[in-house]
């Protein structure tokens, strides 16, 4: 057996489109140089979009409103319910609307120094430029962004930032702006320019002469697996959060159409940067299926503490103040309870480890409203958090009006994804990755409200203009069919996989590998890592993948709607991309944003990062299951926002 | 907890289905409804059974995927979604129904989940605002008084998981399609479409074959959301202001 | 694609509210004016026969009458040619009853259907009776007091009339306040006074109606 660990650093990966100039000058430049395709020749192209979240809902709906073909993807019931729909706090925009300094480079410099420098500035910077936009879109929609008395639109902050610029629409974002992406699509469906494929589960990605020619998809509801064919290939599937079994992501959240991507030849960038979101309610015990946030916005109002003495098992209520422990306001006055994702989350995790965490298994700290209760009363916390506080009520069973919530860090977010350059296209030609699904542009740890932002930006203004230079420069190359030898094999070796699935009827449920695997990276991938640590789980992981193929249980048949089937399918990729992360965890010896590296801190407990070594985005490309990758890396060039330790005190 | 499970059962939508009865032990009353039906799946899954089917994804209450009848309620005793619900609404003991939305428009595909198709194909008979890409003005050149924008968001709520159509013993769709109406043809930005908007989603829900509204009450009783029965009348107004209009 | 309002459920809906609430003002008029029978024979006999002279010299004897009737002939058949393919919809689209059923909704919302039934049998016995005289032994026309007195002696006669205005009551409940909803005036603010209204009219037409047999039956109008 080679060892994984022992990777090759290959060729550098360079992003041969981005523009040089100035930084506020390349998306223009880059739009100008993109070649076109003649609206008369758009519907002869056709375009596969997988996944209909912001970004690829945004996505289809722009490309067929823009003449194209588009036959899109969801596994979903309906493209309504892609997991965007559950970002709850709000979108950024450097509109400049409170008249508070905001602008385009505050916003630009504001997600770099976020990203803990591990961005692209070019990339970061054309995000703010379009968040513009991406309100204007939005409104035009019927977004119901909330409203002041006006008539205009309100913003709130968000964490990591100390300007106003979060548009919302109550707890309730994500899904406002989902419903308007769905909307879109749902005219260009009714009008002929979107093929909806509802229930069809993406399960490879057909390439044909090194170029992505279409997909491999089963049908959920009959079973049936087909080819699918395009000139060009875009995946908006979402991130890989559930590799940790728990966490925010909805349930059938999956991996496996970028997984496949990467087999095929996609690089794969960041593995390890996933960002564990501070404000989650805690677990209950081992039945727990999934992990719930509660919008960051809770920490605009919200003070969280721990008791001062270990082992403080009083009721939150009889500890008196200065018992208490406001730590993030003791440890980063500037940005108190507003500091970023990363550091929030671990502080708790510190002071979790140190004995002083509250609740069940001492896995919580509080977040207490009773001081903002006294200074805006009762009506004002209510109007402004009242559906959080309802749905906190609602799973926990305890009234956050009147005891402090208890709150935990959990997986929410993947920063890493499919390497794309600045076009959005990954390395393999014709395959476009967009929204959660590329490494993109939040570095090592994404800051609020910037994920729904991206998505619509990718979706709505960047894909549909690059992909043009793409389509124009590659025309019709002969055409491809379910007889191709390419698709032939790609199918076969699908109904393979499927059909071996159901075949080793062993005695182990998907769900109890998931959750195995699941635990494993969270132990030792997640919100602390160690070379120790993560070299354990490189070592338990192949061992999981072999007990897997020889106890896996899935009943039933494949020409049916088969859920156990589905599961187990996704768990076969997240046994594989698990193992990358732990590589690229391991390999980062720094610390950075959401990967912290326990022999990279400062001698307070601060992430310590290492430029000299590890400025570079990881982009990875896969050899064979269980053979070590070839390390690409991509150099990172900062001209505008000099890396500097990210200082929040 | 202790609890007797009832769970309609169903191979396809060809094949008739009949109510299984399962004993389940060991349930947390901090178990979410699902998280309970998983535990039956883990159980089912071990002694070679197929698990019982059902909708779910995202276990917050946003996405609309869950849809069971628990001992006759949509979404069960609670206001809330079936991911929402917790096993501390129920006792040590109690027998629990598990049904799949009924309706006709919404044909059983397997155990507990359906096809809620029915429901993109009204959206996209209307349910949207005309405004491709790139045309928009800035945010701020429409201002919305804030009323309307309350009242837009509180009909945009819909979540489109269909508990008013299996809770209406006429099967009708006109709260989900009454939300939508209102959501966007309160504001300036949807008024250019606000006749043809409201006239053709009404044609498409009944050419789906959703009941007539009797106005029971029962689809607002069980909305997770809370979208009120008033906003059907609110539709009625815009259909009949459609039907003066268009006529004319 | 406009429809026709009897293409469409929301138009057939409109209907039934318009031609509901004209048979609700019929009703209102209806009451009142048997009211008139607390007043003697003499007052009840010459409302009779007004109703057959209103609108001369304009109009010709019984002519406005008979407007009333087709009216109401209308208005009768488009409710129940309605709400009957509207039932036949509503039934289609819930073919599969939930195995564990749960009483719903109000007893007057749940009794639309055959409460609507029983009224529309009623209105044929009625007009057989009291009308017409047909299924009446001992009918004399032009005596509508002795008829009336005569009609409530009967045991059967008071079980059907009051049965009747029961399901009337009911029915009037739950369809005022629906027809309300149906023609687009019900928002949340108004909604509660469009269901006092509604349980109002619902009251004082039930007991303005039942007052008839109960004073025949207790003797105070003889």
């Amino acid at each position: 057996m080679p060892d994984y660990t022992q990777y090759r650093t290959g060729e550098p990966a360079v992003d041969t489109k981005a523009p040089a100039g100035p930084v506020a000058d390349r998306w223009d430049t880059r739009r100008f140089q993109a070649k076109l395709v003649n609206p008369a020749n758009r519907r002869k192209h056709t375009v596969i979009v997988v996944g209909t979240g912001l970004a690829g809902g945004a996505a289809g709906a722009t490309l067929a409103e823009q003449g194209y073909h588009v036959v899109q993807f969801c596994f979903q019931d309906s493209p309504r319910r892609a997991h965007s729909v559950a970002a709850q706090g709000g979108i950024n925009a450097a509109k400049n609307y409170r008249n508070d300094g905001d602008s385009i480079h505050r916003l630009f410099y504001d997600t770099v120094k976020g990203g803990d420098f591990r961005a692209r500035e070019s990339n970061v910077h054309r995000l703010a430029q379009i968040s513009v936009e991406i309100i204007d879109q939005c409104v035009a929609q019927g977004v119901p962004f909330a409203r002041e008395y006006g008539g205009l639109l309100d913003n709130r902050s968000f964490g990591g930032v100390q300007v106003s610029r979060t548009f919302y629409a109550r707890g309730q974002t994500g899904q406002q702006l989902l419903l308007g992406a769905y909307q879109a699509l749902s005219r260009q469906i009714a009008a002929g320019g979107v093929e909806l494929h509802a229930r069809t589960e993406m399960l490879d990605l057909i390439v044909v002469d090194g170029k992505a020619r279409g997909i491999v998809a089963r049908d959920l509801v009959t079973g049936k697996i087909d080819s699918y064919f395009a000139d060009a290939v875009v995946l908006a599937t979402g991130g890989y959060g559930n590799v940790f079994y728990l966490s925010t992501n909805a349930m059938n959240s999956n991996a496996t159409a970028v997984w496949r991507a990467h087999r095929r030849g996609a690089y794969f960038a960041n593995p390890c940067f996933t960002q564990i979101h501070p404000t989650c309610i805690p677990r209950t015990g081992d039945h727990q299926s999934k992990l719930t946030l509660m919008s960051e916005s809770l920490r605009n109002d919200g003070r969280i503490w721990v008791p001062r003495a270990k082992g403080d098992d009083r009721p939150a209520n009889q500890i008196p103040e200065d018992e208490r422990d406001y730590y993030l306001e003791r440890l980063y006055p500037a940005f108190g309870n507003l500091v970023p994702r990363d550091i929030a989350s671990r502080a708790a995790k510190n002071v979790c480890d140190e004995g002083r965490g509250v609740g069940p298994g001492g896995q919580g700290v509080y977040l207490d409203f009773a001081e903002a209760i006294g200074r805006m009363g009762r009506k004002a916390v209510e109007a402004k958090y009242g559906n959080l506080f309802d749905m906190y009520q609602r799973i926990t069973d305890e009234d956050p009006y009147t005891v402090p919530m208890r709150i935990y860090p959990a997986v929410h977010y993947t920063m890493g994804g499919l390497w794309v350059d600045y076009d959005l296209q990954t390395t393999i030609p014709g395959l476009f990755a967009i929204g959660e699904a590329n490494f993109s542009d939040h570095g090592a740890n994404r800051l609020g409200a910037s994920a729904l932002m991206q998505g619509l930006a990718d979706g709505y203004f960047v894909l549909p203009a690059t992909i043009n230079d793409y389509l124009a420069r590659n025309p019709h190359t002969g055409t491809v069919d379910a007889q191709h030898p390419a698709v032939a094999e790609t199918v076969a070796e699908t109904e393979d996989r499927i059909n071996l699935l159901l075949s080793v009827d062993g005695d182990r449920t998907p769900d109890s590998f998931h959750r195995e695997i699941g635990e494993l990276m969270w132990e030792y991938c997640g919100m602390a890592r160690t070379e120790d640590g993560l070299r354990t789980a490189l070592a338990r992981i192949p061992e999981i993948r072999e007990e897997f193929w020889r106890r896996i249980k899935v009943p039933g048949t494949g020409e049916q709607f088969n859920q156990s089937l589905e599961k187990a399918n996704r768990i076969v990729d997240y046994l594989e991309l698990a193992e990358l992360m732990c590589l690229d965890a391991l390999h980062r010896a720094e610390s950075c944003g959401g990967h912290f590296r326990a022999e990279s801190q400062t001698p307070d407990g601060e992430a310590e990062r290492r430029d000299e070594e590890f400025s570079y985005a990881a982009a990875w490309e896969f050899t064979a299951t269980g053979a070590a990758p070839v390390l690409h890396k991509e150099d990172l060039v900062f001209e505008y926002v000099h890396p500097t330790q990210r200082s929040y005190a | 907890m202790k609890l007797t499970l009832r769970v309609w059962r169903q191979r396809n939508a060809e094949e008739p289905g009949a109510m299984a009865t399962y004993e389940v032990d060991g349930i947390s009353a901090d178990m979410s409804f699902l998280e309970m039906l998983d535990t039956l799946n883990e159980e089912l899954t071990l002694a070679g059974d197929e698990p019982v089917a059902f909708d779910h994804d995202c276990r917050e209450g946003i996405c609309g995927a869950c849809s069971l009848v628990i001992n006759g309620d949509a979404h069960g005793p609670e206001r809330t979604t079936t991911c929402q619900l917790h096993m501390r609404s129920f006792a040590d003991g109690d027998t629990i129904d598990i049904e799949p939305w009924r309706a006709s428009a919404f044909p059983v595909i397997k155990d507990l989940v359906v096809d809620r198709s029915s429901f993109d194909r009204i959206i996209q008979s209307g349910g949207y605002i005309s405004a491709a890409t790139g045309t928009a003005p800035d945010a701020h050149a429409t201002p919305v008084p804030k009323p309307d924008a309350d009242f837009a968001f509180e009909h945009a709520e819909c979540i489109g998981c269909g508990a008013c159509v299996a809770a209406c013993p006429n099967g009708s769709a006109m709260l989900f399609t009454s939300a939508k109406v209102n959501h966007l043809n309160v504001l300036p930005q949807g008024a250019p479409e606000r006749e043809t908007r409201v006239l053709d989603m009404v044609a498409q829900m009944d050419d789906e074959g959703f009941g007539g509204c009797t106005l029971t009450g029962e689809c607002a009783t069980a909305c997770p959301k809370g979208i009120p029965l008033p906003s059907i009348a609110a539709m009625n107004r815009e259909w009949l202001r459609a039907t003066r209009k268009v006529r004319r | 694609m406009t429809r026709t309002l009897w293409d469409s459920t929301v138009g057939k809906k409109t209907i039934m509210a318009v031609s509901g609430l004209i048979m609700l003002g019929y009703l209102v008029a209806h009451m009142a004016g048997n009211l008139k029978i607390f007043f003697g024979p003499g007052e009840f006999d010459g409302y009779a026969h007004w109703l057959r002279t209103m609108g001369e010299p304009i109009l010709h004897y019984e002519w406005a009458l008979w407007i009333v009737r087709v009216g109401l002939v209308a208005a009768v058949v488009l409710h129940g040619v309605s709400a009957y393919q509207l039932s036949r919809r509503d039934i289609r689209a819930r073919p599969a009853k939930y195995v564990h059923r749960k009483p719903r909704a109000s007893y007057a919302t749940r009794t639309m259907r055959w409460g609507g039934i029983i009224l529309a049998l009623f209105i044929v016995w009625h007009v057989l009776d009291l009308t017409t005289g047909t299924v009446h032994t001992g009918f004399e026309a032009g005596h509508p007091y002795r008829n009336v007195i005569d009609t409530f002696s009967t045991w059967y006669g008071n079980a059907i009339y009051i049965t009747a205005v029961l399901a009337m009551g009911l029915h009037v409940q739950h369809g005022f306040w629906s027809a309300a909803q149906t023609l687009g005036v019900g928002n949340a603010t108004r909604d509660r006074i469009l269901k006092t209204l509604a349980n109002l009219l619902a009251a004082v037409l039930t007991l303005g109606f039942i007052s008839v047999p109960v004073a025949v039956m207790t003797g105070v109008v003889s």
